[in-house]
């Protein structure tokens, strides 16, 4: 619709410092969980045997933290590259949740420049995701606040790893600290500001009926994905009149 | 047998990682942008979110058991209270410690 739109197109808009700010400043909650997820990371990757730098190196450019605990689970000393291929597949399963996300973002993010996208994308996470649709939820429209929030738990993500390699398999069990539970209920208090009442939750309930029967039949995270495109499949074929 | 990699295996397996999350962060933009926006493409995506958030919350409750059911469940009231995620955050951490310290 919009591309047919005779008007001239206004420009892109530019990132801005308040943006940014906003994002770093609603993402510090999660700071702790981040910062002790990092940890046990890092002692996860040193107990495999990867170096510092390879360690860092996963972080800094997987910047996922399920996924790189689940490659953990896979890490070899040597390397084929069908060991390669497999690491790289498993990767795409467990972080597809976040072709949903972009997609969900999509709207939002068409008015900005290829290459700023590109930009904020890199920094793409659940946690962002969720700042940054609760912030659009709630009429924002400055998508710095995404790239600001991904930036900031990046730093920190990737910082904190230092001292869980270093500290090694003492720290390695995130379960022990409950930190399992941060994105979950981070997740979970993010319904509340996305409820717009009942009839547009019908959806939802489409999705988490899916999402459970696909936990119990397929092995992984596949869940998330089939759930979640059950829900939006949902909301299209219901119509709202 | 496909040839061993040496040295730089290790680096290769994570810069492959890196590309794969990265594919999985740009696609779901880029394709959106040659989809026509229709009403029903509109639903969808309105949907999409709040799927997305059920889907990854639900099973997890499940596989994590009755102690993280009554944590969301606690996390979720406090935002709907308070509206502050901080606070969620905290009584939903101490909700689960407190559970499973009880052995639920």
């Amino acid at each position: 619709m919009t591309s047919l739109d005779p008007a001239p197109r206004q420009d892109p808009p530019r990132f801005t410092w308040a943006g940014l700010v906003l994002g770093a400043c609603r993402s510090s909650v999660l700071l702790p969980g981040i910062v002790v997820f990092a940890v046990a990371f890092g002692a996860a990757a040193s107990a495999k045997g990867l170096t510092l730098f390879e360690t860092l190196l996963m972080s800094g450019v997987v910047y996922a933290g399920v996924s790189q605990l689940v490659a953990m689970e896979l890490w070899r000393p040597e390397w084929t590259y069908g060991a390669v291929a497999g690491v790289a597949f498993v990767t795409m399963t467990v972080n597809a949740r976040l072709i949903l996300q972009g997609a969900s973002l999509q709207p939002w993010l068409s008015q900005y420049r290829k290459r700023q996208n590109a930009l904020t994308l890199l920094f793409l996470t659940d946690a962002n995701w969720l700042i940054g649709t609760r912030y659009h939820t709630e009429g924002g429209r400055d998508a710095s606040v995404v790239l600001g929030a991904g930036l900031w738990l990046w730093i920190f993500w990737v910082g904190f790893t230092v001292p869980g390699y270093l500290l090694g398999t003492m720290v390695s069990d995130p379960k022990r600290y409950g930190i399992d539970m941060v994105m979950p209920i981070f997740f979970a208090a993010m319904i509340v500001p996305l409820w717009r009442g009942a009839k547009a939750a019908r959806p939802w309930v489409v999705a988490g009926i899916v999402a459970l029967v696909a936990a119990r039949l397929i092995d992984g995270y596949a869940f998330i994905v089939i759930g979640a495109l059950s829900g939006a499949l949902a909301g299209a074929l219901l119509d709202d009149a | 047998m496909t040839p061993d990699l040496g040295a730089w295996g290790a680096i290769i397996a994570i810069l492959a990682m890196g590309l794969a999350s990265y594919l999985c962060r740009i696609s779901g933009v880029v394709l959106m942008g040659y989809v026509p926006l229709t009403p029903a493409v509109r639903r969808g995506l309105a949907a999409l979110p709040g799927s997305i958030v059920v889907a990854t919350v639900l099973p997890l409750i499940e596989r994590l058991g009755l102690a993280a059911g009554i944590a969301l469940a606690a996390a979720m009231t406090t935002m709907a209270i308070r509206r502050s995620e901080l606070l969620a955050l905290v009584i939903g951490m101490a909700t689960i410690a407190a559970a499973r310290a009880l052995g639920l």
